[in-house]
């Protein structure tokens, strides 16, 4: 195990727990009985194959799916049917999405801003600040005045990334977030997480790029059909996978 | 490729024949014989059309006699118009007094001219607008600092066409956007409201509409209550235009990616300002094009106010071409205010098109 991964081992409350959770889509049962905990700093990699309900795992999370039995208490709240400021929670758990979801109506720098202005109800100057900090880190700063159209998609997700950044949340979920991307723009993307990582944000993040996985995740999770199959620290999660479909699963993607 | 063949390439150019005028004839009007034929046909019914009809227009035309000199003209008598033109611009307003709804119309353009640059939008805009309407609906009506109060049965003509026509779209439009927020609400008896209110006005005709606002309607009304019978036109104008908007509205709203709601859902917006500031700014941009063209079909349908005798642009002119004096002359006539009708249209919809430009600007989809 690296030296990332060791440094900091949370202590606190965890900042999601979920328990016994299941969720359907109609009569389609996509997850089954997960249990997961994630503690504050703590960095968890979600892989598995297409279709095993990875997305909608973490899409549960920040209840863009509702989901029918168990809990999901993130940040010590508890996700139910009738909650009422699910604005609090959302603003408080950074999403970056495979397809960047950028609003291509406004600039970089008012989709920086929109979110600390009209949520955390931040003044314009000092949400433009923290916005330009966040650019300069993902070293995209001087692209603040275009619109999100008429930037690479490398671009695009550094700044899906500062974005949510900008609404200083406890904990970012990342869905793929450099599957979309040509091959040449994935590692401008990796850096910015990596970066992130280094700083202690607390992350979850579906991806297959087991590089990114070895060098900043605590554990890894395998999901099929799904459950969560298995969950390991990186080096004995790809080295010696238990189960039979991780070890096809790793098989094919490593190749 | 090394820097020479860049170089060389940079220097050829299109061949002559390409190019210039010769070349733009060649390529639009002569390329294949089908073509050079459409051309010829096409110039010789310009040749046959045009020079009589210019001749009409201009030459041959009276322009400020009275009506006997028009019967001698061999072309168009423009007399018919400016013989009647406070007529058919003011009709029953009292002939004193026509100053004021000039005044008011010269404020009304004057604001539109000044709404036109979008860097004005702001909320002083809407306080002007304010002032203003409420300077026009005073000169139009009168009974305060010693204006004298005008009856709104003698409001017609022009001010009437552009009253109902600008109220009604400046009503309808944001009524149209709620009804199709309405439609895709998930509480089905916001839905299902919005929906039967929707399919029902687009079942019937705006004439239906104008003729139940004035005959029916107040049958339902208690004894003694009148509701203004330009109000009520109005009323009908609006509910029937905004179904219509709500529809298109409908489609711009599809149009946006589911991910564009969970991107603002995940940073934290409500609902009212997720459709405020993500998704009904796209939408309603992608919709300018048909929107605008319900406005200019609404501004345009004002003109069957005439079948509940509400005397706007069309039936002033028409009580004009009534007089034995100027029977003969309504081309001219018709001519004059499908001008009118023709100005205000295009200027919207040429606004229209750079309202979508600038909005456009910077986008790459
Ligand atoms: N909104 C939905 N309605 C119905 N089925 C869905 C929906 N979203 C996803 N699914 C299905 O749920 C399963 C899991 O999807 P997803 O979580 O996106 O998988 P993954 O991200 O692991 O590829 C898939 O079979 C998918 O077809
Ligand atoms: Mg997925």
């Amino acid at each position: 195990m690296n030296d990332t991964a060791s440094e900091k081992q949370p202590e606190a409350a965890p900042i999601i727990e979920i328990v016994g959770m299941h969720k359907w889509f109609g009569d389609f049962h996509v997850l089954r009985d997960i249990h997961l905990t994630v503690k504050r700093q703590e960095r968890i990699v979600i892989c598995g194959p297409s279709g095993s309900g990875k997305s909608t795992l973490i899409r549960c999370i920040n209840r863009l799916e509702e989901h029918q039995r168990g809990d999901i208490i993130v940040d010590g709240i508890e996700l139910t049917n009738n909650i009422k400021n699910i604005e609090k929670i959302r603003a408080e758990v950074g999403m970056v999405f495979q397809h960047f979801n950028l609003f291509p109506h406004l600039t970089i720098m008012e989709n920086l801003t929109l979110g600390p202005i009209w949520v955390r109800k931040v003044p314009k100057k000092e949400a433009e600040e923290t916005a330009m900090h966040y650019l300069e880190k993902v070293q995209i700063a001087e692209q603040a005045e275009k619109y999100p159209g008429q930037l690479s998609g490398g671009q695009q997700q550094r700044v899906a990334i500062a974005r949510s950044l900008c609404m200083k949340p406890k904990v970012m979920l990342f869905d793929e977030p450099t599957s979309a991307l040509d091959p040449e723009m994935v590692k401008e993307v990796l850096d910015a997480m990596i970066e992130l990582a280094e700083e202690g944000m607390t992350m979850l993040v579906v991806s297959h790029e087991m590089g990114f996985a070895r060098s900043v995740a605590h554990r890894v999770l395998f999901m099929d059909f799904g459950r969560i199959v298995e969950e390991n620290e990186p080096e004995a999660f790809f080295h010696h996978p238990q189960h039979e479909r991780t070890q096809l699963f790793l098989s094919q993607i490593l190749h | 490729m090394d820097e020479r063949d860049v170089a060389d390439m940079d220097e050829i150019k299109p061949p002559k024949s390409q190019t210039g005028i010769i070349g733009w004839i060649r390529q639009n009007l002569f390329n294949g014989t089908f073509n050079s034929i459409l051309t010829v046909i096409t110039l010789f019914f310009l040749w046959k059309t045009v020079p009589p009809l210019i001749r009409w227009f201009f030459i041959d035309s009276v322009w400020t006699t009275g009506s006997e000199a028009c019967y001698t003209a061999d072309g168009a008598c423009w007399s018919v118009i400016s013989n009647n033109i406070r007529f058919i611009l003011f009709g029953l307003y009292p002939h004193d007094l026509q100053w004021r709804p000039l005044i008011a119309i010269a404020l009304l353009v004057a604001l539109l001219a000044y709404s036109r640059d979008r860097r004005r939008w702001r909320r002083s805009l809407f306080y002007i607008w304010a002032t203003g309407l409420f300077v026009m609906g005073l000169l139009m009506k009168g009974g305060l600092f010693g204006l004298e109060n005008v009856d709104t049965t003698r409001w017609s003509g022009l001010p009437l066409t552009l009253l109902l026509s600008i109220f009604g779209m400046v009503a309808a439009y944001p009524l149209g956007v709620l009804l199709a927020l309405g439609r895709r609400s998930r509480m089905p008896a916001i839905k299902s409201l919005c929906v039967v209110y929707i399919e029902m006005i687009r079942g019937v005709p705006l004439i239906s509409l104008l003729f139940m606002s004035s005959i029916m309607f107040p049958l339902f009304l208690p004894e003694g209550l009148t509701i203004n019978k330009i109000l009520r036109a109005q009323i009908a104008i609006i509910l029937f235009t905004a179904a219509y908007i709500a529809e298109v509205v409908r489609g711009g709203l599809q149009a946006i990616p589911r991910g564009q709601y969970e991107a603002a859902e995940s940073l934290g917006l409500n609902f009212p300002q997720k459709m405020r500031l993500i998704v009904l700014p796209q939408a309603l941009k992608i919709v300018i094009p048909p929107t605008v063209g319900i406005l200019v079909s609404a501004f345009k349908d004002t003109s069957l106010v005439v079948i509940i005798a509400l005397y706007d642009l069309l039936k002033t002119t028409q009580s004009v071409l009534s007089n034995p004096k100027w029977m003969g002359f309504s081309s001219e006539a018709y001519i004059f205010i499908a001008f009118i009708y023709f100005i205000c249209c295009f200027s919207m919809s040429n606004y229209s098109r750079k309202l979508e430009r600038e909005l456009g600007a910077g986008e790459r989809h």
